[in-house]
C-alpha cells in the first residue's frame, strides 16, 4: 500500500512536472490568469494523462516498438479530443478561456514524456496512480501560479476579493508577469529544496 | 494591407512566445547558444509554413465536405508528425548541408506546439489560403526574433553572478518576462 502511495507522492513533489521537471510550461505560462484558469487546466490535463497513461500501459506489449511514439500520440489525441467534446458540451465558458490550450494538451510533453518513462514499462494500475499523482502535482502548481497572479494583479483569489483592486498591479495578469511569476516560484522552490536536504 | 498588418501583428504584437505562451520549451531548452538557436528557427520556419499549407487544405476540402471538423485535433497531429518524417528523409537526399544544420532540431518539432497552434488559429480565425501562409512565415519570423534575442541575453547571463537560488530557468524565466513587457510597447501600433 505504501508503495502505491510513494507512487502518488513522487508525482506531487518530488517529479513535479512545472517545479521540478520544467515541463508543459506553454500551458503554465499561458492559462494561469486566475486560480480557477490553472486548476481547470491542470484538471484537464490530469484527466487526459490518466486516461492516456491507463491505455498505453494495457496495450504496451501490443504496439510495435519501430511505431511506438505516433501509436501514443494517436492515443493522446484521441483522449484530447473526447476532453474537448465534452468541455464545448459541458463548460463551455472554461473552454472559451482556455482557448487553443486544450487541443494543445496532445503536444504537452508531460504527457508523451510519462506515457513514455512510466506507463510504457508500469503495470496499469500503477500507470493510472502515476498519472493521478503527474495531474495533481501539475494541477496544484498551476493552481498555485493563478492563485499568486491573481492576487497580485486584481486583489482577488478564486473570485473573491482579498484587497481593492486599485491596488493590484495589472503586470501581473498580462504576459510579462506569468514569466516573472513563475520564475521566482520556481526560484523559492530551488530554496526550499537546497534548504531540505 | 491586411497582410502587412497580419505580419506586423504577428511578429511583434502578438509575438507567439511572448504574448501566446506558445513554443516556451524550445525558447527555454535551445535559447543557450547562439547558433542552435537559429538552426531551431529556421527548422521551425519551414515546417511551419508547410505544415499550416497541407493542414489548411486537409481542413477545407477533406474535413469540412465530410463533417469530421471533430477530427481536427488527431488528422493535424499525425499531419505534422508525418510531415516532420518526411522532411527529414527529403531533406537528407536532397540538401545535405541543410539537414546537417537542422538535423538535430527536426525531430523535436512534431512536439513543439507553435506548429500545431498555428494550424489551429488559422481555421479558428478563418483566413484564406494566402492569408494562412503569411500568417505562419510572419508567426516563425516572430518566434525567430524572440529566440534569437533571447539566445544573445542569455550568452552575457552565463557569465553573471547570481544567487543561487536563481540560477537557471529561474534568471531566465524572470528575463523573458522584461522582454515580454518590452514587446507590450508594440501593442499600440496596430
Amino acid at each position: 500500500m505504501n508503495k502505491k502511495l510513494a507512487i502518488i507522492v513522487n508525482g506531487i513533489l518530488h517529479e513535479n512536472p512545472t517545479f521540478v521537471l520544467l515541463l508543459g510550461m506553454c500551458p503554465t505560462l499561458g492559462t494561469t490568469t486566475s486560480a480557477i484558469n490553472g486548476l481547470g487546466m491542470g484538471l484537464a490535463t490530469a484527466f487526459v494523462l490518466i486516461c492516456s497513461n491507463l491505455v498505453i500501459s494495457l496495450l504496451k506489449n501490443l504496439i510495435p516498438d519501430k511505431v511506438h511514439i505516433p501509436a501514443y500520440i494517436v492515443i493522446i489525441a484521441s483522449f484530447v479530443t473526447v476532453l474537448q467534446l465534452c468541455m464545448q458540451a459541458w463548460l463551455p465558458e472554461l473552454n472559451q478561456s482556455l482557448g487553443l490550450f486544450i487541443p494543445l494538451i496532445v503536444v504537452n510533453c508531460i504527457v508523451l514524456g510519462r506515457a513514455e518513462t512510466f506507463a510504457a514499462k508500469n503495470s496499469p494500475f500503477d500507470s493510472v496512480l502515476d498519472g493521478l499523482g503527474i495531474g495533481l502535482g501539475f494541477s496544484l502548481a498551476l493552481t498555485l501560479l493563478g492563485a499568486v497572479r491573481e492576487l497580485l494583479g486584481s486583489g482577488q483569489l478564486f473570485g473573491y476579493s482579498i484587497f481593492p483592486e486599485t491596488y493590484g498591479s495589472l503586470i501581473f495578469i498580462l504576459a510579462p508577469g506569468a514569466f516573472i511569476a513563475l520564475g521566482l516560484l520556481i526560484a523559492l522552490a530551488n530554496t526550499l529544496k537546497t534548504k531540505a536536504q | 494591407m491586411n497582410y502587412i498588418l497580419i505580419i506586423i501583428t504577428a511578429i511583434f504584437v502578438n509575438n507567439i512566445v511572448l504574448s501566446q505562451f506558445l513554443g516556451i520549451c524550445p525558447f527555454l531548452g535551445v535559447s543557450k547558444k547562439m547558433d542552435t538557436a537559429a538552426g531551431m528557427s529556421g527548422a521551425v520556419a519551414f515546417v511551419m509554413v508547410l505544415a499550416t499549407l497541407i493542414t489548411y487544405l486537409l481542413q477545407h476540402f477533406v474535413l469540412n465536405p465530410l463533417g469530421l471538423g471533430f477530427l481536427q485535433t488527431i488528422c493535424f497531429i499525425l499531419v505534422i508528425a508525418f510531415l516532420v518524417q518526411l522532411v527529414e528523409i527529403v531533406l537528407k537526399k536532397i540538401a545535405p548541408a541543410l539537414y546537417r544544420a537542422l538535423g538535430v532540431f527536426l525531430p523535436l518539432i512534431t512536439t513543439n506546439c507553435t506548429i500545431l497552434g498555428v494550424a489551429i488559429m488559422v481555421i479558428q480565425k478563418d483566413y484564406n489560403l494566402l492569408e494562412s501562409v503569411v500568417f505562419a512565415l510572419a508567426t516563425a519570423i516572430g518566434f525567430a526574433l524572440a529566440l534569437i534575442l533571447f539566445a544573445g541575453i542569455r550568452e552575457q547571463l552565463e557569465l553573471s553572478d547570481l544567487p543561487k537560488a536563481m540560477k537557471g530557468t529561474p534568471i531566465a524565466l524572470i528575463t523573458a518576462g522584461i522582454m515580454a513587457m518590452a514587446f507590450m510597447g508594440f501593442s499600440g501600433i496596430v
